[in-house]
C-alpha cells in the first residue's frame, strides 16, 4: 500500500462522505460547510494529479468567494431546516430519483472504466510548472478568457438589479 | 542521511520555526506590548504588577483562560460552535506556508529551499487559504444563536471579502515586475539597494496593502464588527476562556501572517541590502560552539531573524494604529473598500504594468 | 501508484451524489448545493483526463468552469433573495405560479 494509495484514498473517502452529507442533511448551513469540506478534499485530489494552479484557484474562488456567497444567503434569509413532517420527496418521486441515479452511474462506470487506462507516467517540475497554462491561456485560449470577464460583468450587473429592493410605490424614486 | 529525509527534515523544522515564533514568541509578546503599548500612548501605566514591567502578564492570562468556565450556550450549534474557533487559527496558520525565511541554503550537500512550501502558485495559495479565516466569522456568528453574534459576523465576513479584492490587486501590482508567483523571487527582485524595495516604486499600492492588511484582521480602524462598545463583542461575543483565547490568538495570527506578507512584499523579506545572508551565516559557524550547524542553517537563521525583526516592526504599527484613530462606521468602511481602495488599487496594477512593459521596473 | 481510472470513479460517485440531492431536496439552495457539487466532479474528471492524456488543455477548461459557476452562483442566488422577498419561501414545491 504505497503513500500515495494511502492518500487518495483518505482524500476520496472525505469527498464522498462529506458529499453524502451535503445531499441527506436537512439544515442547509450543515450542507454548505460539508461542501466546503469537499472541494477543499478535491483540491488536494487537484494537487495530485498535477494541477497546483487549479487546486489552489479552487480554494480561492469556490470555498472562498462561492460558498461565502451561499452562506451569506442562508443567513440573511434565515432559512429554517427542511422539516421533518413532511417528507422531502414523494415515493414516486425518490423511486424515479433511484432508478435514475443507478441508469446515471452505471454509464458513467461502463465509460469511465474502459477509458481511464492505468497509471500515467510519473510527474516532471516542468509539467507541474504554471508558465505552461499561462502560456495557453494567454495565447490559444485568449477569447474565451475575455469572453469570461464579460460573463462575469453581466452576472455582476444581473445579481445587483435582482437583488436590490424594489421601491415601495411608483411615486417613490430611487 | 537520504536526500528525502532530509528534506522532510528542513520542511519539518521550517514549520517549526515559524510556529516557535508565532506562538513562543509573537502572541505573548503581542499581548503585553498591546497592553503596554496602549498605556503608552494613553498616558496611564499599564499592567505593572507581575514581573518587572509587567512581563508575566500574558502568563496570568493564560493561566485565567485556562481555568475560567467555557459554557456553550443552550440553543448553540454544537458542532459549529466548537468548530469556529479551531478554524480561526487553522486558516491563518497555514499562511506562514509560504512566506520565504530564507535564500536557498546547502544542508549536507543538499538544497534546501527557505519556504515550507516550495510551490510554484507560492501566494495565491496564500491568498486562498488566508479567505478560509470568512468561515471562522460565518460559523461563529451563525452557531451562537444570538443576533447580536449574527449581526457583528455577517458585517466582518462582508468587510473581509470586499477588502480582500484590494489587497489581491495590490499583490498581483508587486508580481507583475517580478513575472513569477513565488515569493522567493519577489525577494530576489528586491535585494539589490534598498531603493528596489517594492515600497519605493508601488508606493500607492503599498498604501491600498496598508490599509486593506488592517481590514481584513478586523483590527481598527475596521473593528467594528467585534468592537467592545458597538455590538457587545460581536461574533465572539458567546465565546469565552479557552475559547475566546483561540479567536484572540487567531487575530494575532492573522495580523502576523499579513505582516509577514508586507514585509516579503514591498520591504525585501529576510534580505537586507548589502547584507549576504550565507556570508554571515559562513562566518557565524566559524565560532567555537557553532560550528556544528553550518554555515547553511545560520545563514537561513540570519535571514529568519531578520524577517522576523520586520515583521514585529510591522506589529508595532499595528497597534500603534489601532490605539491613534477612530473607528470607521460600517457603510463608511464599505465605501472606503470599494469606492476609493479599489479604483487606487487598479489605478495602481496599470501604472505598474505600463511601467513595466516600458522597461522601466 | 494510483491509476486514473479512480479519479474518474470517485467523479462519477461525486456527480451522481448531485444528481441525487438535486432531483430529490425541496430546498431550492440544497439543490443549488447539489448542483455545485456536480460542477465539481466534472471538474475532477476533466483534470484526471488532463493528466492522463498530457495535455494542459483540460486544466484550461476547468478554469472556464470555474469562473462560470461562480457566476452562475451569484445570479442563481440573487434570483433566490427576489424569490424570497416575493413568497417569503424557498422551497421549490410552493413556487408553482407557472404550473399549469
Amino acid at each position: 500500500m504505497s503513500l500515495e494509495v494511502l492518500v487518495f484514498a483518505l482524500f476520496a473517502a472525505l469527498a464522498l462522505g462529506s458529499a453524502l452529507v451535503v445531499v441527506l442533511h436537512r439544515n442547509p448551513v450543515v450542507s454548505t460547510m460539508s461542501l466546503v469540506v469537499t472541494l477543499v478534499a478535491l483540491a488536494a485530489l487537484f494537487v495530485m494529479l498535477g494541477a497546483p494552479f487549479i487546486a489552489a484557484l479552487q480554494i480561492l474562488i469556490y470555498t472562498g468567494a462561492i460558498v461565502v456567497l451561499f452562506l451569506f444567503v442562508l443567513m440573511l434569509l434565515n432559512v429554517q431546516r427542511e422539516s421533518a413532517a413532511t417528507p422531502s420527496a414523494g415515493r414516486g418521486q425518490l423511486w424515479g430519483t433511484l432508478i435514475v441515479a443507478c441508469a446515471f452511474a452505471g454509464t458513467l462506470v461502463i465509460l469511465f472504466w474502459r477509458s481511464g487506462a492505468g497509471v500515467p507516467a510519473p510527474l516532471t517540475a516542468a509539467e507541474v510548472a504554471l508558465p505552461v497554462i499561462a502560456r495557453l491561456l494567454f495565447s490559444q485560449y485568449m477569447l474565451p478568457f475575455e469572453i469570461i470577464g464579460l460573463l462575469l460583468l453581466a452576472a455582476v450587473v444581473a445579481a445587483t438589479v435582482l437583488a436590490r429592493k424594489v421601491p415601495a410605490s411608483p411615486e417613490e424614486g430611487d | 542521511m537520504s536526500p528525502q529525509q532530509i528534506e522532510i527534515a528542513a520542511t519539518a523544522a521550517k514549520m517549526l520555526v515559524w510556529i516557535g515564533f508565532l506562538v513562543g514568541a509573537l502572541t505573548p509578546v503581542m499581548v503585553w506590548v498591546e497592553r503596554r503599548g496602549s498605556a503608552l500612548i494613553q498616558d496611564r501605566p499599564g499592567p505593572n504588577r507581575l514581573g518587572p514591567f509587567g512581563l508575566f502578564q500574558p502568563v496570568a492570562d493564560v493561566v485565567k483562560f485556562m481555568f475560567k468556565e467555557s459554557p456553550v450556550p443552550a440553543a448553540a450549534d454544537p458542532f459549529l460552535y466548537r468548530l469556529a474557533p479551531v478554524l480561526a487559527l487553522v486558516a491563518p496558520l497555514s499562511t506562514y506556508l509560504v512566506i520565504p525565511l530564507a535564500p536557498r541554503f546547502v544542508v549536507a550537500g543538499q538544497p534546501i529551499a527557505g519556504v515550507a512550501a516550495d510551490v510554484d502558485t507560492g501566494v495565491l495559495l496564500l491568498l486562498a487559504l488566508s479567505s478560509l479565516g470568512v468561515y471562522s466569522l460565518v460559523m461563529a456568528g451563525y452557531a451562537s444563536n444570538n443576533k447580536y453574534s449574527m449581526l457583528g459576523s455577517v458585517r466582518a465576513s462582508a468587510q473581509m471579502i470586499s477588502y480582500e479584492l484590494a489587497l489581491t490587486l495590490s499583490v498581483v501590482a508587486v508580481l507583475v515586475p517580478v513575472g513569477s508567483l513565488r515569493l522567493d523571487e519577489v525577494v530576489a527582485h528586491q535585494q539589490t539597494s534598498l531603493l528596489h524595495w517594492n515600497v519605493f516604486p508601488q508606493a500607492i499600492g503599498f498604501l491600498v496593502f496598508l490599509v486593506a492588511m488592517f481590514a481584513e484582521t478586523n483590527r481598527l480602524p475596521f473593528d467594528l464588527p467585534e468592537a467592545e462598545s458597538e455590538l457587545v463583542a460581536g461574533y465572539h461575543t458567546e465565546y469565552s476562556a479557552m475559547r475566546f483565547a483561540l479567536f484572540f490568538m487567531g487575530e494575532y495570527m492573522a495580523m502576523g501572517g499579513l505582516s509577514a506578507l508586507c514585509a516579503t512584499l514591498y520591504f525585501g523579506g529576510w534580505s537586507l541590502p548589502g547584507v549576504d545572508v550565507m556570508a554571515v551565516g559562513a562566518w557565524l559557524a566559524g565560532l567555537p560552539g557553532l560550528g556544528w550547524l553550518g554555515g547553511g542553517i545560520l545563514g537561513a537563521l540570519v535571514g529568519a531573524l531578520i524577517l522576523f525583526a520586520k515583521v514585529v516592526v510591522m506589529m508595532l504599527v499595528y497597534v500603534w494604529v489601532r490605539w491613534t484613530f477612530p473607528r470607521f462606521r460600517f457603510d463608511q468602511l464599505m465605501r472606503l473598500g470599494w469606492k476609493v481602495l479599489l479604483p487606487l488599487a487598479l489605478l495602481n496594477l496599470v501604472l505598474v504594468a505600463a511601467l513595466t512593459v516600458g522597461g522601466v521596473l | 501508484m494510483v491509476p486514473i481510472s479512480w479519479y474518474l470513479l470517485l467523479a462519477a460517485a461525486l456527480f451522481v451524489l448531485g444528481t441525487i440531492g438535486a432531483l430529490t431536496r425541496r430546498n431550492g439552495i440544497a439543490i443549488f448545493l447539489s448542483i455545485e457539487l456536480m460542477l465539481n466532479a466534472v471538474n475532477l474528471a476533466l483534470v484526471a483526463y488532463s493528466r492522463q492524456l498530457g495535455d494542459p488543455t483540460g486544466q484550461i477548461v476547468v478554469f472556464f468552469v470555474l469562473a462560470v459557476a461562480a457566476a452562475e452562483a451569484a445570479v442563481g442566488l440573487a434570483l433566490f433573495i427576489a424569490i424570497y422577498r416575493h413568497g417569503r419561501t424557498i422551497d421549490v414545491n410552493r413556487m408553482n405560479l407557472m404550473r399549469w
